[in-house]
């Protein structure tokens, strides 16, 4: 792209895909924009306050336009501040999980064993299941409280089974997203670790470092930037966990804001609502991720 | 003090010999420099004195103690890496003071320590600066301020000088030798630089294949080498090899003359040859020529030695500066 006709060149050329992704991104997010105004549900024995009738915002009495109201009404919900103390609480956790075990668990791969090889492929498989056949498998095979395997594992050891939907719902769903996204941590984190250079380490034990400072002044240090990448990326998907709460059922005690906006919307029909809630959502998730990305753009910086 | 031995020390990596045994008597306070072509063994057999490889057998001992299963840290040496190896997040500080630090002195010790090296090393304005907004040559000064600071029987150097530009490495060169006269300690320097070489040290070990060919001071090596090896090795430009019949009148299988002592001229000489190349470097002139049975041969020539191409010279070797070797490359001394 040296000259300025082949670099406008090179923009007409790009302009029909730029024009559709744009399109694909912007079309969803103006229809929730716009349904998050209507008053639109499906229940409402008045017809003419849904798309399908175009006369709806000509409508004499503006029955149809809600302004405001699904917003004000989404805020003030108790489920709102309830889903959404359970949202933070879920990417809280699983972050600290998956950067603290991915941590030790990158370095344990990271020593000549044998069959690591095989271990390091084994590793990152949790990540490739689904989510909604994992949080199947953790339900009916692991958490079980009568044929689970942790059942028969507290049974072994003398301890009383945990019901664990239903007493420790939050610490369920925890548990299975963590098993999602632990490999995930790791596997960052272990490239990290390998492009250590081996001088430095060698520096370090010509220094008579022990491994806990080792570990402290040399190897921290190296992984905070694949660690905030690591917290930027998951906490993205954290946002939108789903398909662990639909399947287990837990959304009494765990729902989080993606479960709020599917219970206005499909369970309550109110689209308007739920669009609200949605747009909500992403501004919560972009707030979110504008102090990460400054948060990593500094470390990237340093 | 800092004396460093090794006792038929070995190395192999799995089925590969690289140090088949080496014997070695470092004395203290001395500046030994290991050279030869790359990859025969220096690095490694620095790495085993540092204790970072581990012997596979025999012995070293370091102040007179065996030394052969201790840590690194434990052995009393420093080393100054080729790439530098410093902490990249640490500031320059840090990484000066992080082996003080690990041997857990007291803070203000180690500040007075630091504020030392850092002086003597001109790095007092950048003590707070991180690695890499330094040049070459103040990363180089880092490593070594981070050498110096825990005050070894024995410093070890892996190619210190190799990623900086000429002008600088004559500085840095001069500032070790600065070094090792003010401190007196014990000095092992891994090098490819003929001139370093030659310049920096008390003794060179010439390696070849991991076998050590040849330990002596710079200029015995110069004027006795051992082996064809050393000869070759040894001396910029390299010695002239000659071999066949003009070998034979010398009851040698090879004979060797450096270029610079070989006599030109004009009119006579023992061999005749035909100027082929003149590299013209202001206070010498390197004139290749072809010498017929003896082959090409580089002679240095005093000056700006005026060279047509093709045109015919005499040359004649100075008796006492043939080198012989028999048929095993073995030097034959009379
Ligand atoms: N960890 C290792 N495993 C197997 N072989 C090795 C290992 N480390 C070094 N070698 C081999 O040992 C030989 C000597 O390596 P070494 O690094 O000591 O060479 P060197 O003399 O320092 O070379 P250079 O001047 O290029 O630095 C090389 O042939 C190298 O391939
Ligand atoms: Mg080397």
């Amino acid at each position: 792209m040296a000259t300025q006709q082949t670099r406008a060149l090179g923009k007409l050329a790009v302009s029909p895909s730029v024009f559709a992704l744009f399109m694909w991104m912007i079309v969803p997010l103006a229809m929730t924009i716009y349904f998050s105004f209507l008053r639109y549900n499906l229940l409402d024995p008045n017809p003419i306050c849904s798309l399908l009738s175009p006369g709806a915002l000509l409508d004499a009495e503006n029955r149809c336009l809600a302004g405001i109201t699904n917003y004000s009404y989404f805020l003030t919900d108790p489920a709102f501040f309830k889903a959404m103390g359970n949202s933070l609480k879920l990417v809280g956790w699983v972050l600290a999980i998956s950067v603290v075990g991915g941590t030790l668990l990158a370095l344990l791969l990271d020593q000549a064993f044998y069959g690591r090889g095989f271990v390091r492929i084994m590793m990152i498989a949790p990540f490739l299941v689904m989510p909604t056949v994992s949080a199947l498998v953790w339900k009916n095979m692991m958490m079980n409280p009568v044929s689970g395997f942790l059942a028969y594992l507290f049974k072994l050891v003398g301890l009383q089974p945990i019901d664990w939907f239903a007493h420790a719902p939050m610490t369920a769903v925890v548990l299975m997203v963590a098993w999602q996204w632990v490999p995930f941590a790791t596997l960052i984190l272990l490239t990290s670790l390998q492009s250590l250079d081996e001088e430095q380490k060698e520096a370090a034990e010509m220094d008579g470092t022990p491994p806990l400072s080792y570990f402290w002044y040399i190897v921290l240090p190296h992984l905070i930037r694949p660690m905030t990448v690591v917290i930027l990326i998951e906490t993205i998907f954290l946002l939108n966990v789903f398909a662990e709460i639909y399947v287990t059922g837990t959304a009494g005690r765990a729902g989080n804001l993606p479960f709020l906006v599917y219970q206005y919307g499909l369970i309550a029909n109110d689209i308007g609502g739920a669009s609200a809630g949605g747009i909500i959502a992403v501004i919560l998730a972009n707030i979110v991720a504008f102090f990460l990305m400054r948060m990593i753009g500094k470390n990237l910086d340093a | 003090m800092g004396t460093i031995s090794l006792i038929k020390a070995r190395k192999a990596f799995g089925d590969a010999v690289i140090i088949p045994g080496a014997d070695l008597d470092i004395k203290d306070g001395e500046f030994v420099v290991f050279v030869g072509p790359s990859g025969c063994g220096k690095s490694t057999l620095l790495r085993m004195i540092a204790g970072l490889e581990d012997l596979t057998s025999g012995a070293i001992h370091i102040d007179g103690k065996d030394m052969t299963n201790e840590a690194p840290s434990k052995r009393g040496l420093s080393m100054v890496f080729q790439s530098y190896a410093l902490y990249p997040h640490m500031s320059v500080r840090g990484n000066i003071s992080f082996g003080l630090k690990m041997a857990g002195l007291p803070k203000a010790e180690i500040d007075a320590k630091v504020a030392k090296a850092a002086s003597t090393l001109n790095l007092t304005e950048y003590l707070d600066r991180k690695p890499r907004q330094l040049s070459g040559g103040q990363r180089q000064r880092v490593a070594i301020g981070r050498a110096i600071v825990r005050n070894p029987e024995g410093f070890l150097f892996d190619e210190p000088l190799s990623n900086l530009d000429a002008a600088l490495r004559v500085n840095m060169r001069l500032e070790i030798m600065q070094m090792h006269k003010d401190l007196g300690a014990t000095m092992i320097y891994v090098t490819h630089d003929q001139v370093e070489a030659m310049t920096m040290a008390d003794r060179i070990v010439v390696l070849n294949r991991g076998v050590i060919e040849q330990v002596g001071s710079p200029l015995e090596l110069y004027n006795r080498p051992d082996s064809l090896f050393v000869a070759g090795f040894i001396g910029s430009p390299k010695m002239n090899l000659i071999q066949g019949s003009e070998a034979k009148k010398f009851d040698a299988t090879t004979i060797g003359i450096r270029p610079e002592h070989l006599a030109i001229s004009e009119k006579a000489g023992t061999w005749t040859a035909k100027i082929r190349l003149a590299e013209h470097l202001g206070a010498d002139t390197f004139l290749h020529v072809d010498a017929g049975p003896c082959g090409m041969m580089t002679v240095r020539a005093e000056g700006e030695y005026d060279a047509t191409a093709d045109a015919k010279i005499f040359l004649t070797p100075e008796p006492s500066r043939i080198h012989r070797f028999d048929k095993d490359g073995k030097a034959i001394r009379k």
